[in-house]
Order: structure tokens, then C-alpha cells, then sequence
């Protein structure tokens, strides 16, 4: 069952991922979408969502940079494990507190609000309750890294990401003997990754940064054959 | 010179009677769908009043439209890109649908199931988004209709700016007018600055600015962008809608459906020429009130040989040019100069524009005076304050508004000295700047308004940009995915719970 959870489920979540997301934009781009619904009911958005996204945001990034970048870098930078150890626990706690504000924010409106709530869909309502879960998850492991500041548990974790991106055989084992809550957290984000393309998660995928340095304010399209279709001017 | 074509729509607000055909056949062909209950691509306000969504004019509030920075650079109002993008979790401007309206509709089928009463069995209300009872209205589409509601709050209506309103609410100086509304397919567009997916873009050859259903992510900065409020959050779909100037139609040659049902046939369109690489200039203009004459400045005369060429040379066809020399906008808003922009002041250069209404004389006594030695009545001392026509239609530049009425009631004169007395009057047409031979052309555009006069729309050169060899056995206009419905029956990627209405009353 470990072997499993860490070792294959990981490479299934990942190819949900990429190839769900991938046919999702192919086939039924008129589906890619944030699904706001401010205008249904302002009340309990804006700050709600600001919180909940920031404090998503600065959790993602912690996780891609903290997971992902092979411990030597941090070595070689002269970054203790202890220290960074320390470092994701208190900035990603912190994150995880906001988040959770806001998470629980909007879910209360999405549960309770007659209008947000006749009209969300099953997976509207179950996406924000898992994330509220993987927050809570993610926050109880702040105690537990706590226990033990020398950042060795912390290691092996970004073994195991690392091992998996490496198609490292071995990687499930790295973690075998990692807390519960640990192998909880885990287990439900490789689950997020699976449920993402079939819900309104796909939008992060579409954030429009490309704005900033798109030229100029104005696009005029033309049809004629003879010109650049969809040329921006 | 960039010579670009668009079709320019006139309304001619002296005619309009405020039947709601335009709105009612707009809503039956473009959003008698989920989510879109609430929008109105055309609508028709009672002004004075705050409109639909409330109080829409007042860009303090909503921040639509542009603002000239202090260095003479344009941004939407609502801020920079930066600003934009960092308000995309949380909109601060967006209206909630309160501001437009809860949708609603009865529950017509008590009225045939119900059971033996005592009372006779009545349809009451039921919110058509939550599916809940509303047991009182308080909002709804058209709510001012005809002056409804006290002037208490109508009278917030922003074009009141700079007037002693006080008095308009008194019985013997109430004054209304209609104002159709729909999408201005501006010129510079701040829905289309606003959209960060880049979802929104105006078509070169005919101007219509239009929404890509499948690039559109629901970020709804369009929806706060436009300071007229005419872009509409689609709630069951997550994407903006707005009015598409009837495209297939346009494309064929035929009026919008709003046009051509217009009853009292106050719809103009007609191809306008202008030239597309002085939008920026022109939108800049460093005064509120120069920007009417900087959108003037744009238009470029169609029977100048000179524009023609650049036209040619730019791929309008030939027939657009020609189009172009018998556009009754043209006439309206360059040759006799009585067609105004809405608001332009918002700096969108919108191409939506409006002639203003004459209203009676406020004083009988003055009336029957003026009736008597057939001189022209004062404008100012019509019903309408000429300084609230000038808010609406010039940034409140009352000149140009004063003459268009004063061409309108000179128009009148001469055509009743001329039909009644058998006198042709040149003293009247003199007086306004008008020679005979135009003021003959303006009542037979204005008044007489002949459908082929009305409409000059040339039709769409598809063979440009369609291979009909491809097209066979196509789907015409759909929703998505090609032949697809671009649902996906919803199964799979998120459908929407339906709504029953519980049937108990």
C-alpha cells in the first residue's frame, strides 16, 4: 500500500494532471474558467478570496521551490536543514493560516449563502472542503516538524519529491518511516493533482500574466486571408 | 491615415416612444438563456433616473472608462495592468446583480393546479437563480418606467450635474425622456483594454467588438472596464456576454434586430470611415469637452477622392465606400451635426450616437405666443434643461446641443410653412445654417425615414475570409466547439445543478 501511495499513485496523479488538463483545453476550452460568483453575492468574497488566494499562492510556491530543488543547492548555498526546516514551517504556517481564513470564508458563504449555494456544483462545494482539509493537514504537520529541528524528516521528504521527478525506483522508501500526517498530506494533494482537470481549479493554469506585456490596451482581429489572423495591434 | 470601416448606429431620442420592442426582440433572440435572465443587451431608461445597473453614469463609483493620466496617457479608470491583475481575486468595482436586478419569474402553474379556495389563486414570485420565494420585489427591469418611483431618487441621475434640480420635481416641471441603451462598440473600448485573457477584440472591417467565448477565463474586469455597463456576467456559464450587434445579420446586409424592429423607427445605421491611427490622440484630448469634436476629428469624409484611395488601399471594399457616401450616420453626425455621442467623456469613442429630443415649450402662454408670429421658440425654454441633454451627449458643452435642437425645430418650421402655410421659409433654414435643400434631406431622413434610407449596410465580404467548400454542411453560428454544443453534457467537467422550482406555494 506505501509503495503504492508513494511510489505509483504519484505518477498517476501527475499523468491526470498534465494529460486531463491538456484534453480539458483541447476539447472543451468553452469549460476553462475561474467560475466566480462575486456577482451572485459580493458579501464575504473579496476578502475571502483574497486571503484564500494569496495565502495559496505563497504555499504553492513554497512547496515548488522547497520540494523541488535538490537539497545540495540548498547546501552548497549554505542553507542549514534545520534552518530551512524552520523556514517552511513558520512562512508556510503562516500562509496556511491565511489561506485557511479565507478557505473557511468561502466555503461558509458557498454552504450557507441561498444564491452561491443553489447554484455551485458538486465539485464546486467538494473542491473548497478538500482544500480546507489539505490545509488543515498541511498546518498539522507545523506541530510535528517542530519536534525534531534538524531537518533530517525535512530531507526525506524533498528525497522522495526529488526521486519521483528523477524516476527514482526507490522513492517511496525514502519515506516509509515518515509521520502520518506527513503521508496524509501527501495522499490527498496527489489526489488534488487527480481531481484537477474535472474542476474549476484548471483556471490557475490561465492566469493572465501575459497581460502585463501584451502591447499596448487594444486588439482588433481581422479575417481577411491575406493578413495575420488574430493580429494584435 | 489608417482608414478603418464600422457600421454607426443613430438614435433619433425625438422619436423614440418607449415601447421596449428594441429590448423585448433583443432579449427573445440573444438572452432568453440561463445566467443571462438578468442582461439586457438593449434596454430602455426612463431618465430622468439612475438606469440599469443603478446609477451606472456615476464612474466615481463604478470606475468605468478611461482616465488621462497627469503625463496625458490613457489607463481605464478601474487602473494600470498591474492594478488590474491585482484585483482579479476580488473586483472591488463589480456591480453584484442586485444593481441590475435578482431575476425572477412566476409561478404560473398555481395557478391552474391549485386546489378549491377561498381566495382566487395568484402567481407570486420565485428568484430565478436561488429558485426561493421573493416575497417582495424591489428591483427590477425598467423600474423608473415612465418617472416610476420618487424623483427623491431618481433625481441622482448623474446628468443633473451643475443643474438646480429641486424644481424638476415639482408636477408642473417634470420632464422625462427615453434613452435606448445597448453595447457602443467604441472606438477606443475599455472592455477590451480591461480583459487580461485577451478575450475581448473589435473586428477590423466592420468595428463589432465581440467576446471569444472560449478564451474568456470569467476574470469579469470587463464587466467594471465598460463605463456603460453593456458587458453581462453570464452566472451559469462564468463567461461575460454582451451585445453582438447582431453579427450574422450585420454580415448580411440586414439591420440589428433592435433596428429593424424599432417601431418608431428611430435607428440609423451606416458605415463610417475613420481613421484608425489618431484613436489615441483623439481619446487623449486634454479637456472632458473637447473629446466630441477630437471623435469628429476622426471621421474621414467618404467623398473625398483622397480617403477614398486610402480606403481602397487599406482592403475596404469598394461597396463599403460607397456605403460609406450614403450613411445616414454620416449625415446625422458630420453634415448636419444633431447626432452626439453617449458620454464622451468616458473617452471610449463610442459609435453608438444620439440625436437629442425636442420637448414642449414650458410655458403655454409663451407657446402660444411663439405660435403666433411663427418664430423660433427659445431652446432654452424647453421642457428638457439643454444643460442635461449636454451632460448626456457633449460632457456638458451646451453649444453644440443647442444648435442640433434649434436645426430640429427649424426643421419643423420650414416643413409646416411649407405643407400648411404653402410658404417655403428661408428665413428659418437661414437662420440655423441649413440651406433649404438640407433641411428637405434631414425630414426625409428624420421624419419620413424610409427603411432603405435608414439602413445602408452593405453585406460582409465573406469570400475574403471563408472557403465555402469547407463551409458545406456546416453548423452555422454555434456555441463552442464547432458542431459540438460545447457542453460537454457537463458530466464531466462540472455541470450545473438545476434549479427546480418547488411547486408549493
Amino acid at each position: 500500500m506505501h509503495e503504492f501511495l508513494f511510489g505509483t499513485y504519484p505518477y498517476i496523479a501527475l499523468s491526470v494532471l498534465v494529460l486531463g488538463s491538456i484534453a480539458r483545453y483541447e476539447r472543451d476550452p468553452f469549460t476553462w474558467k475561474s467560475s466566480s460568483s462575486q456577482l451572485l453575492r459580493r458579501r464575504q468574497l473579496i476578502m475571502g478570496s483574497i486571503l484564500f488566494h494569496v495565502g495559496v499562492l505563497i504555499i504553492f510556491a513554497g512547496h515548488l521551490f522547497g520540494l523541488l530543488i535538490p537539497i545540495e543547492v540548498f547546501d552548497a548555498l549554505g542553507v542549514g536543514h534545520g534552518l530551512k526546516q524552520v523556514m517552511a514551517a513558520v512562512g508556510g504556517g503562516i500562509a496556511g493560516v491565511i489561506a485557511l481564513i479565507g478557505g473557511v470564508m468561502l466555503a461558509h458563504r458557498r454552504l450557507t449563502d441561498p444564491r452561491v449555494r443553489a447554484r455551485s456544483t458538486p465539485a464546486d462545494t467538494g473542491i473548497i472542503l478538500i482544500l480546507i482539509l489539505q490545509l488543515i493537514l498541511g498546518l498539522a504537520t507545523v506541530p510535528i516538524s517542530f519536534q525534531h529541528l534538524d531537518g533530517a524528516e525535512m530531507a526525506k521528504l524533498m528525497a522522495w519529491a526529488n526521486g519521483i521527478f528523477t524516476l527514482d525506483s526507490q522513492a517511496a522508501s525514502y519515506i516509509e518511516g515518515a509521520n502520518i500526517v506527513f503521508k496524509a498530506h501527501i495522499a490527498l494533494g496527489l489526489t488534488i493533482f487527480v481531481l484537477f482537470p474535472f474542476t474549476r481549479l484548471v483556471h490557475m493554469l490561465s492566469f493572465p500574466v501575459r497581460y502585463l506585456w501584451r502591447p499596448g490596451y487594444q486588439i482588433v482581429r481581422t479575417r481577411k486571408q491575406s493578413q495575420i489572423k488574430g493580429q494584435e495591434v | 491615415m489608417k482608414v478603418r470601416a464600422q457600421i454607426g448606429m443613430v438614435l433619433n431620442l425625438d422619436k423614440c416612444i418607449g415601447c421596449h420592442t428594441c429590448s423585448i426582440t433583443c432579449k427573445n433572440v440573444w438572452t432568453s438563456r440561463d445566467g443571462v435572465e438578468y442582461a439586457w443587451f438593449n434596454n430602455v431608461e426612463t431618465k430622468p433616473g439612475i438606469g440599469y445597473p443603478k446609477d451606472w453614469e456615476n464612474q466615481k463609483r463604478w470606475n468605468g472608462g478611461w482616465t488621462r493620466t497627469k503625463s496625458g496617457k490613457l489607463q481605464p479608470k478601474q487602473g494600470a495592468k498591474w492594478r488590474i491583475l491585482a484585483n482579479i481575486f476580488g473586483n472591488p468595482d463589480l456591480p453584484e446583480i442586485d444593481d441590475f436586478y435578482e431575476p425572477y419569474d412566476f409561478d404560473y402553474d398555481h395557478l391552474k393546479s391549485a386546489p378549491e379556495m377561498e381566495a382566487f389563486p395568484t402567481a407570486r414570485p420565485r428568484s430565478r437563480i436561488s429558485g426561493l420565494r421573493m416575497e417582495k420585489i424591489e428591483w427590477g427591469p425598467n423600474w423608473e418606467e415612465i418617472l416610476g418611483g420618487e424623483f427623491e431618487k431618481r433625481s441622482k441621475d448623474y446628468n443633473f450635474e451643475g443643474i438646480q434640480k429641486a424644481i424638476y420635481g415639482e408636477y408642473e416641471n417634470t420632464f422625462m425622456m427615453y434613452l435606448p441603451r445597448l453595447c457602443e462598440h467604441c472606438l477606443n473600448p475599455t472592455c477590451v483594454a480591461s480583459c487580461p485573457s485577451g478575450a475581448i477584440y473589435k473586428r477590423e472591417e466592420d468595428g463589432i467588438v465581440l467576446i471569444d467565448q472560449e478564451k474568456c477565463r470569467g476574470w469579469r474586469m470587463c464587466v467594471s472596464g465598460c463605463p456603460y455597463k453593456k458587458i453581462y456576467y453570464n452566472w451559469e456559464s462564468g463567461k461575460s456576454e454582451k451585445c453582438t450587434f447582431c453579427y450574422p445579420r450585420i454580415e448580411s446586409g440586414l439591420p440589428t434586430v433592435c433596428s429593424e424592429t424599432c417601431v418608431g423607427r428611430i435607428r440609423y445605421l451606416g458605415v463610417m470611415l475613420y481613421d484608425a491611427d489618431k484613436i489615441q490622440e483623439a481619446a487623449s484630448a486634454a479637456g472632458e469637452q473637447d473629446l466630441y469634436d477630437a471623435q469628429l476629428g476622426l471621421f474621414l469624409d467618404p467623398n473625398d477622392p483622397q480617403v477614398q484611395a486610402a480606403a481602397r488601399k487599406e482592403g475596404v471594399p469598394q461597396d463599403w465606400i460607397d456605403a460609406a457616401k450614403k450613411s445616414p450616420v454620416w449625415k446625422m453626425a458630420m453634415d448636419w451635426k444633431i447626432a452626439f455621442p453617449l458620454h464622451p467623456e468616458y473617452r471610449t469613442l463610442p459609435m453608438v450616437w444620439y440625436i437629442p429630443p425636442l420637448s414642449p415649450i414650458q410655458n403655454a402662454a409663451e407657446a402660444g405666443k411663439i405660435g403666433l408670429d411663427r418664430e423660433m421658440p427659445d431652446v432654452k425654454s424647453l421642457r428638457i434643461p439643454v444643460r442635461y441633454l449636454a451632460n448626456m451627449l457633449t460632457a456638458g458643452d451646451e453649444a453644440p446641443v443647442v444648435a442640433a435642437l434649434e436645426k430640429m425645430l427649424a426643421m419643423r418650421g420650414y416643413m409646416r410653412a411649407k405643407t400648411v402655410d404653402g410658404v417655403i421659409d428661408l428665413g428659418i433654414a437661414k437662420r440655423v445654417g441649413l440651406d433649404p435643400q438640407d433641411i428637405e434631406d434631414m425630414y426625409e431622413l428624420m421624419a419620413i425615414a424610409d427603411y432603405e434610407n435608414r439602413f445602408v449596410v452593405p453585406t460582409a465580404h465573406r469570400e475574403d475570409f471563408e472557403d465555402a467548400y469547407d463551409l458545406r454542411g456546416g453548423c452555422g453560428f454555434t456555441d463552442g466547439n464547432g458542431c459540438s454544443s460545447g457542453s460537454s453534457g457537463g458530466k464531466l467537467f462540472g455541470s450545473r445543478k438545476a434549479v427546480n422550482a418547488r411547486r408549493t406555494v
